[in-house]
């Protein structure tokens, strides 16, 4: 990828264009009109809907500007990359900056993220119709868009980690939306907390990187960390076990990005996440929020990638891959069994994000790139249709009790079969088809090992068993609810159709006759050639998946295709297998293991602390206190008994004495003569005594 | 015994007898009776010492004397006025219950 | 000494004595002027006529009757009741004692240094007369404030009692 760049004379990493510069817009506008609608007097609905659809509506329009900008340089034979950095802190000679940058992998992720969030908005305005906090939510949509938007211009570590927390933070506030609900406050709290697990390595590596090479920006003109300079320098460090500090930083970050996007094993809250509206669980768990972590990979593509030989791969690009593969069978595995129709969707997008991860680390960023884009539109297109479903079936979720909606939904039904079978990997006219054969491609020509193949092989063919199950149960064979079902208003089936259309033909942009995608993204031209296909065992590949598809397919149809077993029967493998049923539908008890040893361990430790500031620390304060309180006493005793009574002793005796003294003066006049007598008479005597001869 | 000599001696008894009776009796007027008495016996004195003077015809003893017993006159008058105005307060010219002047 | 001289001054002191010691006020008040009598009978024998007169005049004549209508005025002509004496007589008599002691012996002392002239002077009224506007105008002048002062503080303080009463 290195030598393909270098091989492109012209690379523009200066001179902002006007696109650049009003490119901060874009995740502000979103931002702003959260915070005016925060401070609305409730409840407003129609205001809060059209700041919300209005600035999503400014942000794509300032998206597809920037979009045309960088084309247009493509088209001219040079890549675009203009950065604006600004300088934030400044603590000494060390300077804190922030920027964002303009680049081909960032402006068709925010053409994505604004395209996929509008319709997404819109969307809401029918599902949420009914909902009381209608203000609140369209809040919260505007907030995530801004801060997911910032994410993807982020020029910086810093930037891009604070807009990731706020990511973070919405999500929170959407997948508790309905706090009244136990569940849903629980999922909430749960999905933070384990991003959280994730995103302390992901500081300790923006640490470690600010201190290696003194800058967080991605692109400044030769200075930034994912240029020559900065990647040099790392290579240089020797980290531990064999790494140099480039790859350790480059694992401490995939270790943010596996919380983000739900890799084994900090997969265990997306499924929870369910708890959230559906739109939520459309624009969050779908499309963007847990995209971003793939984007984050892309975006630190140069750092994982640094020091491989030509041909050759680093440790933290196969720990990617092995940890994206892992997970894409595990998810499949565990989807199979759920019977939640929105639980299937999280687990399948576990499984894809497992894909994308793996395509990253074996294919490079256009490959996973790829898979991302196209993934976001059939992702966003199936949870939109169970939420259609879930609208439709008055609030119901479990597909056992679904069924029939062929005929009750067609609209529904067709854009979710489009959707579906674009997840499939349908060969040909869906999308899924060509981005997950571009995963597959660089699978089968990795260095490092062929069990990825297999493993991504075989979860393709999971993905359709288990899709066909779910299409089965909630679209075929007789209705098994309680009161009949009923289609969704246009609000909801018109982006349902739109991002239809999307998901069959955005495959367009990446196969192999015209590979622009790639092209686009590592700034080569793209020539269209039919003789593309003729790559040596591409056409096998393009079979063996396709053979793959249809025969999962076809399982599915055979066990579960025109039946309808009620809640109470038992599933047909269940029925087979019951210990693997149980395995499976109990999630391999990930979960259970984490209540078990890490958040016994937390109560455990919750409790010492507890014992450590009630007895420990809170002795000390008493001891010190009470020594206090002793010294007051002692203090008041000495002042009451001591010097108070002292003092009214002493007055008491002066009293006494002054009255003693008083009584000289008895009004007697004959006392006072008596007294004078006396005198005179020794005055006299001592006058004459003195006068003596 | 020189005629002077018996008249000092009798007017310091007579003054004596005075005092006496100013320092023992209770009621304010025999204390007014004493007082006069002393007087009487200065007055008494101050001739004794005129007529066995060298030179009595200087008057000066004898001028003393006439001008004390003007000025007892009044201080008599005055003195007798308080006692009938103490006695109209209080009610009684006993001196023992005469001590508002008390410490 | 002569005897008439002897009775005089039995007179006066009897007198006095008397008139500190009886119970009865009006009766010592009498005693007083007898006391009187007996110091202007003494004055005569010193040949000192003007002041006998005048200790007669003012004495007996004006400071005995005012004092008998003090005792008139202050209820003084009734028998009291328990003693005359103070508490504290004892220590007054004492005092007095001390008091004759100490004169008596200061006179006895210095007896044979007093003067003894036994040529009568001559103070007649006239000479009197001269010296009183001539070398003692001044204690005159002033001895007539005193008595106008006195008069006037006499009756100013009987007189407050007596609106003080109504």
């Amino acid at each position: 990828m290195n030598e393909q760049l270098a091989s492109f004379p012209q690379t523009m990493t200066c001179c902002a264009s006007f696109a650049t510069r009003i490119l901060w817009l874009v995740p502000a506008v979103p931002i702003v009109a959260a915070g005016i609608i925060s401070v609305l007097k409730q409840p407003k609905r129609k205001t809060s809907a059209a700041l919300a659809i209005g600035s999503l509506a400014i942000a794509l329009a300032i998206a597809l500007l920037a979009f045309g900008h960088v084309v247009s340089g493509w088209l001219s034979g040079a890549t675009v990359r203009e950065t604006v950095n600004f300088t934030w802190l400044q603590f000494g000679t060390t300077q804190v900056e922030l920027g964002w940058v303009l680049d081909p992998l960032a402006a068709v992720m925010l053409v994505m993220v604004s395209f996929v969030g509008l319709l997404i908005f819109i969307y809401s305005t029918g599902y949420m119709a009914h909902d009381e906090n209608y203000t609140r939510f369209f809040c919260f949509l505007s907030l995530f868009a801004g801060a997911m938007l910032g994410v993807v211009i982020a020029n910086s570590l810093l930037l891009l980690f604070m807009c990731w927390e706020l990511v973070g933070l919405t999500s929170y506030l959407l997948i508790g939306f309905w706090y009244r609900k136990p569940s849903a406050a629980a999922a909430a709290k749960k999905a933070f907390l384990t991003t959280r697990v994730g995103d302390v390595f992901f500081l300790l590596g923006i640490v470690w990187l600010f201190a290696q090479t003194g800058t967080l920006l991605f692109y400044n003109n030769g200075a930034g960390s994912m240029e020559h300079g900065a990647l040099a320098v790392l290579l240089a460090q020797p980290a531990a076990l064999g790494l140099t500090a480039a790859g350790a930083i480059g694992l401490l970050i995939f270790a943010g990005a596996a919380g983000k996007s739900g890799q084994f094993p900090l997969h265990v809250w997306l499924p929870d996440a369910m708890e959230g509206p559906t739109p939520v669980s459309a624009l969050i768990h779908a499309a963007t929020m847990v995209a971003a972590g793939v984007y984050l990979i892309a975006r630190v593509y140069p750092l994982m990638q640094a020091g491989s030989l030509a041909g050759g791969t680093t440790t933290a690009l196969t720990v990617v891959t092995w940890v994206g593969a892992f997970t894409a069978v595990f998810a499949a595995l565990i989807a199979v069994a759920q019977n939640d129709i929105k639980r299937i969707l999280a687990y399948s997008t576990v499984s894809q994000l497992g894909y994308m991860m793996a395509g990253l680390g074996m294919g490079g960023v256009a490959v996973g790139m790829f898979h991302l884009i196209t993934h976001a539109f059939f992702k966003a297109l199936l949870f939109m249709g169970a939420g259609s479903v879930i609208h439709g079936c008055h609030e119901e979720q479990d597909i056992r009790k679904m069924g029939g909606l062929k005929a009750d939904m067609p609209l529904t039904f067709l854009t979710y079969s489009i959707g579906m079978l674009a997840l499939c990997g349908f060969p040909l006219f869906f999308s899924g088809f060509w981005s997950k054969d571009g995963i597959l491609e660089a699978a089968q020509h990795w260095s490092v090992a062929r069990a990825p193949f297999y493993m991504l092989a075989f979860g393709a063919l999971l993905t359709a068993f288990y899709m066909t199950r779910q299409v089965a149960y909630v679209f075929f064979g007789h209705w098994r609810g309680s009161k009949p079902a009923h289609e969704s208003p246009v609000a909801m089936t018109l982006p349902l159709a739109i991002l239809a259309f999307f998901a069959m033909f955005l495959g367009v942009l990446g196969t192999p006759a015209w590979p622009w995608f790639r092209a686009f993204l590592d700034g080569h031209a793209a020539p269209f050639e039919l003789h593309g296909f003729a790559e040596p065992g591409l056409l096998l590949l393009m079979l063996t998946s396709s053979a793959i598809v249809l025969l999962g397919l076809g399982l599915g149809w055979t066990i579960y295709g025109g039946k309808s077993p009620k809640v109470t029967e038992p599933d047909a493998i269940e029925k087979a297998a019951p210990w693997l049923w149980a395995i499976l539908r109990d999630r391999f008890y990930v979960d259970e293991f984490y209540a078990a040893t890490v958040i016994a361990f937390y109560y455990w430790w919750a409790r010492v602390a507890d014992f450590f500031d009630r007895r420990v620390w809170g002795g000390a304060v008493l001891a010190v206190t009470s020594i206090f309180s002793l010294w007051a006493r002692f203090s008041r005793f000495l002042d009451n008994d001591w010097v108070n009574g002292g003092f009214d002793k002493t007055c008491e005796e002066l009293a006494t004495g002054g009255g003693l003294l008083a009584r000289v003066q008895s009004g007697r006049v004959q006392g006072y003569l008596r007294i004078l007598a006396l005198a005179v008479v020794a005055l006299a005597a001592i006058l004459v005594w003195s006068s003596r001869p | 015994m020189t005629p002077l000599t018996a008249h000092l001696l009798v007017a310091a008894l007579l003054f004596a007898i005075g005092l006496a009776g100013a320092l023992t009796r209770r009621n304010a007027i025999l204390v007014l009776i004493g007082i006069e008495l002393m007087l009487n016996a200065a007055n008494l004195n101050f001739i004794a010492f005129w007529r066995y003077s060298p030179h009595p015809e200087a008057l000066t003893g004898m001028m003393f004397a006439i001008f004390s017993i003007a000025v007892a006159a009044a201080e008599a008058a005055v003195g007798l006025g308080l006692v009938i105005a103490i006695h109209r307060q209080l009610h009684t010219t006993d001196l023992d219950h005469m001590n508002r002047m008390k410490g | 000494m002569s005897p008439v001289f002897y009775l005089v001054a039995a007179l006066t002191l009897g007198g006095a004595l008397t008139a500190v010691v009886l119970k009865n006020t009006v009766h010592c008040a009498l005693a007083l002027t007898a006391a009187f009598a007996g110091l202007a009978l003494l004055f005569l024998g010193l040949d000192a006529q003007f002041a006998g007169f005048a200790q007669i005049l003012v004495y007996i004549g004006a400071v005995a009757i005012l004092v008998v209508f003090a005792i008139l005025l202050t209820r003084g002509s009734e028998t009291p009741q328990g003693s005359v004496y103070s508490r504290y007589s004892i220590s007054g008599l004492v005092a007095a004692a001390a008091v004759f002691a100490v004169l008596g012996w200061a006179v006895l002392q210095s007896a044979h240094m007093l003067p003894n002239e036994q040529a009568v002077p001559m103070a007649d009224v006239h000479d009197i007369g001269v010296a009183l506007m001539g070398r003692y105008v001044l204690p005159l002048e002033i001895l007539a404030v005193l008595l106008t002062a006195a008069t006037i503080g006499a009756v100013i303080v009987a007189l407050h009692e007596k609106e003080d009463a109504k």
